[in-house]
Parts: structure tokens; sequence; C-alpha cells
């Protein structure tokens, strides 16, 4: 499974959704993602490329991190599991 | 000052999962101490406990909630449901803004922390889920109720080990009796038989390896036990005017504290709790038919208990009748008070004493009729319910028929 099929299935098991219902554009809050999903995301993504990833849920906008779509979350990733190997 | 009274009961624990099943075992003097199921179970040298079994957590709560709730938390959850439904009340407006949820627990989230310190210790994992500190704090179980029936006045969550439930449930009958509420949810909740939990216990060396006899003479110490209960405590005229089904009335509490040692109990401050609910409740002693005692089937605890019984109520104290149903569902800890609060009620309101089980041989230092094996039908107008925590924290309650 691709890194983005992978985030995109975590994404939709959080807002409790077909992974076809989530598309690039969707903002985390148009998928009713709130903040404590929003961990519970990264969490899981932490866990299933065993990569940390640089988020401040004090401050997400400060974070080395982007979380604006779900594509920056997984251009995001992408990046940090390319680093890792 | 408000009378206040219980309009609505709801319990989980090793003899039921609701307060129907609870009286049908303690009316049957039924014992829910069992073999423990565990991880790692081999390792403990205490093997017996309280423990609820079948308990489905999937078909009680969605996979968000699941995230969210230790089971004390869901214990907590599970017994309040059946209390709010019991009493009727829905919580909103003026009603909702006043109304709160008091809990008393000892541990908070120990399924919680024992999986994650394992996970992180034993494992050797570095990152652990992002709900573990709100799963695990003592204050959720009040959270989740507040958050799940709309209360939203004075809500808070009181830790003092075994008396928890007793003193939370005095500050709610505080709250409503005084008129800052109208309405209190409260009770306690306890899921400590976990790995770690029980092994903490056994470090003590006050667990029996095989049953739990208080005021026994061949007692050999306490079992374990879980669950939760919660109560609706509710402004007597409130009550009245909706039509509510009044369970039973609180007239008295008191809180005193030893002062003395962090684990062996006081017969002095038990005594003072005891005649301090009774002159709260303006009742007399002889008034009191019987008392739910703390009982833990400790040698220390149960003597003093006695000697305390005995010294407030003098001649008296042979026509009470005194009973420990922690022999059939083990000590809930922090939850503890609550579910005996149900033998209270059940004493009031069926007129049936829950028996004391596991009782072999009498005690001259626990001379006092324990209702020993054998529930007993008896009219009882005024009850007290004991608990004196660990830290020499003492609490007591004073409970009267409607």
């Amino acid at each position: 499974m691709s890194v983005k099929d992978k985030v995109i299935e975590i994404i939709a098991e959080q807002a409790v959704l077909e992974p076809s219902d989530v598309t690039m554009e969707s903002t985390l809050e148009d998928l009713g993602i709130d903040s404590l999903g929003l961990v519970e995301s990264i969490f899981a993504i932490e866990e299933a490329f065993d990569i940390s990833v640089p988020f401040n849920a004090n401050d997400p906008t400060e974070s080395d991190f982007d979380i604006s779509s779900v594509t920056s979350i997984i251009a995001g990733i992408e990046k940090l599991v390319a680093e890792q190997s | 000052m408000k009378r206040v009274v219980i309009t609505g009961a709801g319990t989980i624990n090793a003899l039921g999962q609701n307060v129907e099943d609870t009286f049908a075992a303690m009316k049957d003097g039924r014992c829910g101490i069992g073999p423990l199921e565990m991880r790692d179970v081999d390792r403990l040298t205490i093997k017996i406990g309280g423990q609820v079994h079948g308990f489905e957590a999937e078909a009680r709560f969605n996979r968000q909630q699941i995230a969210l709730y230790d089971r004390f938390t869901q214990f907590a959850l599970v017994a309040a449901r059946q209390a709010i439904k019991q009493s009727g009340l829905e919580f909103s407006g003026e009603m909702a803004a006043k109304s709160g949820v008091v809990l008393g627990t000892s541990g908070g989230g120990m399924q919680t922390l024992d999986e994650n310190y394992r996970s992180v210790y034993e494992d050797g994992k570095n990152r652990v889920h992002p709900f573990v500190v709100p799963k695990l704090m003592n204050n959720a179980a009040a959270s989740h109720l507040s958050m799940e029936f709309n209360l939203k006045g004075p809500s808070f969550t009181v830790a003092t080990a075994c008396a928890s439930s007793n003193h939370a449930m005095s500050q709610a009958f505080q709250l409503v009796r005084t008129g800052m509420a109208p309405v209190m949810v409260t009770g306690g909740s306890e899921s400590m038989l976990c790995f770690g939990g029980v092994k903490a216990w056994e470090g003590l060396r006050v667990m029996s390896k095989d049953a739990c006899r208080p005021f026994s003479a061949n007692r050999n110490g306490m079992v374990q036990g879980e669950g939760a209960g919660v109560f609706v405590f509710e402004d007597y005229d409130h009550a009245r005017a909706r039509g509510a089904d009044i369970l039973a009335e609180v007239v008295g509490f008191a809180m005193t504290s030893d002062a003395s040692d962090i684990v062996m109990p006081s017969k002095q401050g038990a005594a003072r709790a005891i005649s301090g609910a009774l002159a709260d409740a303006k009742v007399n002693p002889e008034e009191v038919g019987y008392i739910n005692a703390h009982g833990t089937g400790t040698a220390a605890n149960d003597k003093t208990e006695c000697a305390a019984v005995a010294d407030v109520f003098g001649p008296h104290a042979d026509n009470l009748m005194i009973s420990s149903t922690k022999s059939m569902h083990g000590h809930l800890i922090g939850g503890t008070g609550a579910v005996e609060l149900l033998a209270c009620i059940m004493a009031l309101r069926e007129g049936v004493i829950a028996p004391t089980i596991s009782y072999e041989e009498p005690d001259p230092e626990c001379a006092l009729d324990v209702v020993p094996n054998e529930a007993r039908d008896a009219k009882v107008d005024v009850v007290l319910s004991n608990a004196f925590a660990f830290g020499g924290l003492n609490a007591v309650l004073a409970l009267r028929k409607v």
C-alpha cells in the first residue's frame, strides 16, 4: 500500500468515512476531525510508518508539519518517510 | 435545609450488571468472587477477585468512546445510565445548569496506566496513544457523565481511597441539602483489577488467597472487586412535585480523620464518624436497625469497626444488624461505598438485610449480629453505611425509609 493510500485509510477511519469519500482537497475540518481526532490520526500515522511527526497541538500553524489539507498531510508524511529511509 | 432523596440507582459489579440482579444475588447470599482472568495471572500470588465478567463494552459504546473510556469510566457510565433512566429525569435549562456529578474513585484509569506502563517499560515502545492522559485521569468518569447527561453544575471527583464513594455522596448530599443543586448524580467507580493493581495490593500482605470472610474468626484478609454504583440524589420537593418514585431519603453524614496512621484504623475516628452521622441526621442510636459495615475481612478493620459500633450504640449494638457485602462483591476500593449503598436501599425498601457470607467461626472481638451467611427479612427504618479508608479518612452516611 502506498503512503498516500495508507494515510487516507487512517484519516477515513478517524472520520468514520469510506476512503473513497476522502478527497485530496478535503481539510480535516471538512471531514469532521476535531483536535483530539487529529492527534489520534497523527499517532496512528506514526505507528504505521514508524516515524515521528513534528506536530505541536498547542499551535498547529507553527509546526513544521502542514495539516491544512489531505494533500499537504500526505506530502509531509512522504517527506518524513523518505528522510527516514 | 432541603430534604434529599434518592430517585435512581444503577450498578455494575461482580454480582450483577444492574440493581435488580445485584439485589437478587445479595438476597441469595451469592458469591461473586472467583478466579481472576487477566494477563500474567500466573505471576500473581493473589489470584481471586470480584471481577465483572461478560461485560461487552462494544455493545454499549462506539469505537471513539471506547478509545476515550477506561474501564472505570465505562462502569460509571453503565451505572449512571440505569440510575438516570430510573429517575426519569432529563437535564435541560436551569436544572441542567445547576445539577452536577460527584464521583468517588481511588485509582482512576488504572487499566490505562497498567497497559501503557507495560507498553513503554516492558515492550520498550517510545510512543503511547494520545488519549492516555484523558483516559486515566481520576475525573474522567465524572466528566463523561456530565457530557452524556448535560450536567453543567458542580462536578468533581473525590479520591479518599476506600471511602471515596462515601465522601463523594456526602458532598452530593450537601449540595442538594443546601439548595445549591436540585439534583446531583453521585456514587463511585473503580477498576483496579489489573496486573499492577493486584500486585500493588499483594505488597501490603492483607489480601486473602481464598475468600473474604468479614467478622469470622478465621478471616484472612480482603479480596478486591471492581465496578460502580451511581445514584440520583434529588431535592425532596423537586422529586415530589414531579411524582418521582423515591427509593430512600439521605438524612445525614459525617466525615472524620483519624490523624494517626496511614494504614491502621482507629476506633475513635470510626466512632466519631458514626456518632457524627447520627447527630447530623438527628436520629437516636436506637432507631438504627442496620449498618452496612466497612467490613473488609482484615483483622485490623473488623475488630476496630465492631468496637466503634459497640462504643457508639452501647446496649443497642446487640439489637442492630451489621453485615459486610464485601464478602460477596469484594472490596471495590473507591467504588465500594456506592455498591454498598445498594444493600442499604434494599434493607429500607424491600425489608431484606444482605448477609455476610463465608462466615464460619464467631470472633469474640466481633460479637455483633453480622447476619451470617443468609439474608434476613427485617423491617428497618434507619440504616448507616460505613467507610473507613487507608489514611484514616472516614465517612458515614445515614439513610431513612420514605
